[in-house]
């Protein structure tokens, strides 16, 4: 039987929920026997690869790049799973929309520095902030939410497994918002 | 006037022979007889405002859905309190709770005793069905002992009724409407100048989520004791 293609992504988080994934200790071998693992912060594939059958993403959609990659993710891939509390209600990336994404710049790049030489924000190289950060359903489709802070290792083992034999799993046994 | 006299009236609920004091509530019979109503604003002892409506029942007969914690029974009706159409509205009223204000989980001193996050989990909403608008208001950390976040007010009013109504104080209120409306002290007054508040805190205590604390407590100790109010009630009550 062929193995089942999956993706991971680090977006606006904090890498809590790939950290997670790591405490299932032993049950990745088991894991691995099933799935490849064919893009992630674990292994070093440059571009995210097309058809791709399950796309594990941590964190919110805080930039333009962040909304580039995940149009991209839901063109590449059959099913997406919101993994935490960032990719699912924006979580801790989100505090900012309280203040507004101007306020953040502001105090990041003028009011806490002692020295910033083009008196500018920088536009190079680093991607553009989006007015609001935003959970990935506000963008795109979304097949699974696994929510937690960090999403326990148990619920993303039992979830995993779930999506792997086709069967449905009741997630608010196994974690919420927050846990 | 003539008071009306109290009878008894005899209806369904679940399909369960039930009875009631006929001024009572649907939702009063439901927990005299062990039927579980999901409820967020409502607190026994308090006034019912029906602010939450989490608490929606079925009417056999009826298109509408109606909150029972204000609704009085009447002979004969047949109530449904588990439907999927209310599992389906209950989860779009959890969802515009939760994206009215930030309430932010992971970082909140209420994480684990909080009774909005538990509806969530009971009903099985992993996820918000409307976008989250992120509202931002001024936290009050003025007086000595409590902190107000309206960031994390669900307006269930539990706080302006206990202080009305139980401590007698009427330190709080609401101002303003809709995505705007929040708790104010007094005239809208930093907590530590006003003047009617006792700092007895029981809004503290019977508030749901973690708009209202007790300052510098940890996550793991600001367990609301929302029981030391239900029973002042009672005791009043029975003398
Ligand atoms: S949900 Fe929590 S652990 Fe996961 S990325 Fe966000 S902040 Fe980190
Ligand atoms: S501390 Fe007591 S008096 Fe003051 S606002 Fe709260 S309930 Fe009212
Ligand atoms: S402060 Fe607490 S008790 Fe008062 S209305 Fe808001 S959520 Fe309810």
């Amino acid at each position: 039987m062929s193995k089942v293609r999956v993706a991971t992504i680090w977006l606006d988080g904090c890498s809590g929920c790939h950290m997670s994934f790591l405490d299932m200790d032993e049950r990745l071998i088991e894991l691995a026997e099933l799935i490849d693992v064919v893009y992630s912060p674990y292994v070093d594939a440059k571009e995210f690869p097309t058809n791709v059958d399950l796309t594990i993403v941590e964190g919110a959609l805080s930039t333009d790049h962040d909304l580039k990659m995940i149009k991209k993710i839901r063109k590449n891939s059959k099913k997406i799973l919101a993994l935490g509390d960032c990719a699912i209600t924006g979580n801790i990336s989100a505090l900012k929309n309280l203040f507004g994404t101007e306020a953040v710049l502001k105090k990041g790049y003028f009011d806490l520095v002692d020295f910033n030489e083009s008196g500018e924000y920088p536009s190079k190289m680093v991607p553009k902030l989006l007015d609001k950060v935003i959970p990935l359903n506000e963008a795109v489709d979304i097949d699974f939410f696994v929510p937690g802070c960090p999403t326990p290792a148990d619920a993303i083992y039992e979830v995993i497994k779930g999506i792997l034999e086709n069967r449905e799993v009741d997630i608010s046994k196994l974690t919420r918002f927050g846990k | 006037m003539i008071k009306d006299k109290v009878r008894v009236k005899t209806f369904k609920i679940d399909d369960v022979a039930v009875t009631g004091r006929s001024d009572s509530t649907i939702l009063e019979v439901a927990k005299e007889h062990g039927i579980h109503i999901p409820t967020l604003c409502y607190l026994e002892g308090l006034s019912c405002v029906g602010a939450c409506r989490m608490c929606i029942v079925e009417i056999k007969g009826s298109s509408k859905l109606i909150p029972s914690c204000t609704a009085k029974i009447k002979e004969d009706m047949e109530v449904i309190t588990n439907s999927s159409r209310l599992i389906k509205h209950r989860k779009m009223i959890l969802s515009m709770i939760f994206a009215e204000r930030t309430h932010t989980c992971s970082v909140c001193v209420s994480n684990g005793h909080c009774e909005l996050q538990s509806q969530a989990t009971d009903i099985g909403l992993e996820h918000s069905l409307v976008p989250y608008i992120h509202k931002g208001f001024d936290v009050d950390a003025s007086h000595k002992e409590y902190v107000y976040d309206p960031n994390r007010c669900i307006l269930c009013t539990r706080c302006v009724r206990v202080c009305s109504e139980v401590e007698g104080a009427h330190a709080l209120d609401i101002l303003g409407r809709g995505i705007s409306a929040k708790i104010i002290h007094d005239m809208d007054e930093p907590w530590s100048t006003s003047e009617s508040c006792t700092s007895c805190g029981k809004c503290v205590q019977v508030c749901p989520t973690g708009a209202l604390f007790e300052k510098g407590a940890s996550a793991t100790e600001m367990v609301k004791k929302k029981s030391i109010v239900t029973n002042l009630i009672q005791a009043r009550k029975n003398k």
